[in-house]
């Protein structure tokens, strides 16, 4: 079970997809009190450079059966995605990767004209990039 | 007489036994027993079928000698018909094969029908044309979910065809088969609409305006007459993913005319609102750019433009969008057929005979089909496969733009997903670099916003494509920002910067082969020396797609480079030779020097930059409200 979610810069938001869908809203709770940490490490870089390794957050905080991933963009952007413990064998750079694609498939969305930075995700090959991807992991 | 056709068994199966009684209540009010002459000819002459055929049919159905068409003449018509169709020769025997449907052409639906009596029809017709399409598109819209994408309806609207161009477009509508012409039929519809709204393209208006009203002069004559549906989406002509040569001449109008040059893009903005006004709900039209935007730089060129429209259109007639992109529309295809229309007019203007002009342009795309046929997934992106000279082009510019880390994991990405391939040298550049990549690429713009924006990107890549057009044709190199722009710093080190340049080329051209280097690279010392700005940047651009794996050791090669000579000249005997390489190392010792100077200068300039962005950021945070949470 893991769960994938996208914020927006004001912290709402913008697309959210578990896999599977029971325990939503757990995973919910879970994503929205990693924010705070999300932010905590952001205001910790403050004036560090902005590169590939601070977009990528790493794990946030480990709970008890699960693991928090962050990632954020330039612009604030945050992706965070919860997977399960027990998937021992997910290592960082599979994260990354994910969150790299993420990233692609978010900018994608940006390119087009028709989407309005700050709604919720509708696209189709989003959807379709995020389930591939979160088949993967479970 | 009647039992003289009655006596033959007629076999006809369930579809077509629907359709025929169907026909044939159309052509003969219920309370009659046979059809009325005259809505039976129009049925007959929207076959599409000359007259001498048509007459023979009549004759041999037994209609002549009977005197009327009764409903046993008229099935036996049909089937005729459809023989004929199929290129079977009017006989008796003919109809006893299994024949798909015979089909009309400018036929209705039958739901256009429930909705609208001839009376009605008529006063539809020639009402204005914007008002009458929009219901008409309205009722599309409502249809669209009910049917399947079978055979659209033909649009009933058509403006008084005013314009002698109204004759030139007769034949070509005649000429197109029926399902093409229905889909015209019903482009003309929402052409009018776009016209009307934002277009005043003239000329071509009052053709798109004429070509409507030509094809309601055939449903003028076929009002009852019901258009049937190919019985299998194997027929060629049917496919209504297919752009025809009208449709691209229409779409490639249309670009004209938001962006003048044919090889350049349409921002999305631009494309945005000139979709906008086709009425369509947001969610589709950005599902249709997401579908049509293959290679997602947020701007479209010509051939995703006419997918982007046709997908328009098409939805606009009731079609549903696909889920990815049909094969059809994608970009490498429209462009190969657009490269050759010619050729293409003939294919899919033969027209005589559906069936055979079918089976040429069928194997004309089974080419394409069957490369996309091993593609697993749906996405149209994964059309990869079949972009030969684009891929190569793309690969290069990631490798161009994508420092090594980058170009690292687009590859390894790539391995996972043919998808991610699509390369991404727009890229992650600003979320990539470390300050030594940023430097040794040197070409992204070292001044602050450095992050492109969509607008950003999209702006550049309109630049740039007009720079790269005549280096390469219709390939999208929009994102390798042109040298000459993102260099303003090297100017003033260029000159010195040369020599080490040059070598550091020859070095690059011979990495494997540093045995020869004693000769050669003395050769390149001695050649290279007077090497002009243009000539480093030529190079640079032209060789760094091969070499920017090798850019980062550069550095280091740099300065392993008088390492290495000295070693060289040992073998060496003669003293010209050994006073060269002399030369040749204390040239390197320059170089060198002068890359640290670079070095130092480029950290200099960082720092500043550093220093603005943290002024901005500063500012930024004085300026945002204090409660963030």
């Amino acid at each position: 079970p893991s769960q994938c979610d996208l914020f927006c810069s004001q912290n709402y938001p913008l697309y959210i997809r578990s896999v599977p869908t029971e325990n939503e809203l757990k995973f919910h709770y879970t994503v929205h009190t990693s924010l705070d940490v999300v932010d905590e490490k952001i205001s910790a870089m403050g004036k560090a450079l902005v590169d590939q390794r601070e977009l990528y957050l790493g794990l946030l905080y480990p709970t008890e059966d699960y693991k928090v991933y962050g990632y954020v963009t330039n612009s604030k952007v945050k992706f965070v995605m919860v997977v399960d413990s027990s998937n021992t064998a997910l290592r960082d750079n599979e994260i990354r990767s994910m969150f790299r694609k993420l990233h692609n498939s978010y900018t994608d969305i940006m390119c087009n004209p028709f989407y309005n930075p700050g709604d919720r995700i509708h696209s189709r090959a989003f959807d379709t990039m995020v389930n591939s991807m979160m088949m993967q992991v479970c | 007489a009647a039992a003289g056709t009655a006596g033959l068994l007629l076999p006809l199966s369930e579809t077509e036994q629907q359709r025929y009684s169907e026909l044939f209540s159309r052509c003969c009010p219920p309370p009659e027993a046979a059809a009325g002459g005259s809505s039976v000819g129009e049925l007959f002459r929207a076959s599409q079928l000359p007259p001498d055929t048509l007459h023979q049919i009549t004759e041999v159905c037994g209609a002549k000698r009977v005197g009327y068409f009764g409903p046993a003449q008229f099935y036996i018509a049909l089937k005729l018909i459809a023989a004929a169709q199929s290129g079977f020769p009017v006989r008796i025997e003919s109809i006893k094969n299994e024949l798909p449907l015979p089909r009309f052409m400018a036929l209705k639906n039958d739901t256009e029908v429930r909705y609208g009596t001839p009376a009605e029809f008529h006063g539809v017709k020639f009402q204005v044309p914007h008002a009458t399409l929009e219901k008409n598109s309205y009722k599309r819209t409502d249809e669209g979910d009910k049917q399947e994408p079978k055979s659209p309806s033909m649009s009933p609207i058509c403006s008084p065809p005013a314009s002698p161009s109204t004759y030139q477009r007769i034949p070509l509508s005649y000429g197109y088969g029926k399902a093409r012409s229905g889909l015209e039929q019903q482009h003309g519809a929402p052409y009018e609409v776009r016209h009307s709204t934002h277009q005043p393209d003239g000329p071509s208006s009052g053709n798109y305006g004429a070509k409507s009203a030509v094809t309601c002069s055939t449903p003028n004559r076929s009002l009852s007459v019901e258009r049937e549906q190919q019985d299998s989406s194997t027929q060629y002509s049917d496919d209504p993913w297919r752009i025809t040569e009208e449709q691209r001449d229409y779409y490639i109008n249309q670009f004209r005319s938001l962006q003048p040059d044919l090889n350049a893009f349409i921002s999305g903005s631009v494309a945005k609102n000139f979709f906008t006004k086709s009425k369509l709900p947001i969610p589709e039209l950005s599902h249709i750019w997401e579908l049509s935007d293959v290679d997602c730089d947020g701007a479209l060129t010509l051939a995703e433009f006419c997918a982007a429209f046709h997908l328009v259109v098409a939805r606009k007639n009731g079609y549903q969008l696909p889920e990815t992109l049909p094969e059809t529309l994608l970009p490498e295809y429209l462009q190969a057929a657009c490269l050759k229309p010619m050729r293409d007019c003939a294919q899919f203007d033969s027209y005589p005979e559906p069936l055979p002009g079918s089976q040429q342009a069928r194997d004309f795309s089974r080419t394409e089909k069957s490369s996309a046929e091993e593609v697993p997934d749906n996405s149209a992106l994964l059309q990869d496969g079949k972009k030969d000279d684009k891929q190569a082009l793309k690969v290069s510019t990631t490798l161009k733009t994508i420092p090594k880390e980058f170009q690292h994991l687009t590859m390894k990405a790539a391995a996972q997903e043919p998808h991610a391939l699509r390369a991404r040298p727009r890229s992650r550049s600003y979320s990539s670099t470390s300050i030594e990549d940023a430097m040794k690429k040197g070409e992204e713009p070292p001044t602050p916003p450095p992050r492109p924006q969509k607008s950003h990107s999209r702006a550049s890549s309109l630049d740039l494509n007009k720079v790269f057009q005549q280096n390469t044709q219709a390939v999208r190199s929009g994102w390798l920002p042109p040298p000459p722009p993102a260099l303003p710093p090297r100017p003033s080190v260029s000159q010195t910067e040369q020599p080490s340049e040059v070598e550091l080329h020859p070095q690059m051209n011979r990495p494997p082969s540093q045995a020869e280097e004693n000769s050669s690279a003395k050769k390149e010392v001695v050649l290279a020396q007077p090497p002009s700005k243009p000539t480093r940047r030529k190079l640079r651009t032209e060789a760094q797609g091969l070499e920017t794996p090798e850019l980062s050791p550069t550095i280091n090669v740099t300065s392993s480079l008088p390492a290495v000579k000295p070693h060289l000249p040992v073998q060496k005997q003669s003293s010209k030779q050994k006073r060269a390489i002399q030369t040749a190392i204390r040239k390197n010792k320059e170089a060198n020097a002068v890359l640290a100077r670079l070095n130092s200068e480029l950290q200099q300039q960082l720092k500043e930059v550093h220093k603005e962005r943290i002024a901005l950021e500063t500012q930024l945070e004085q300026l945002r409200p204090v409660t963030v949470l």
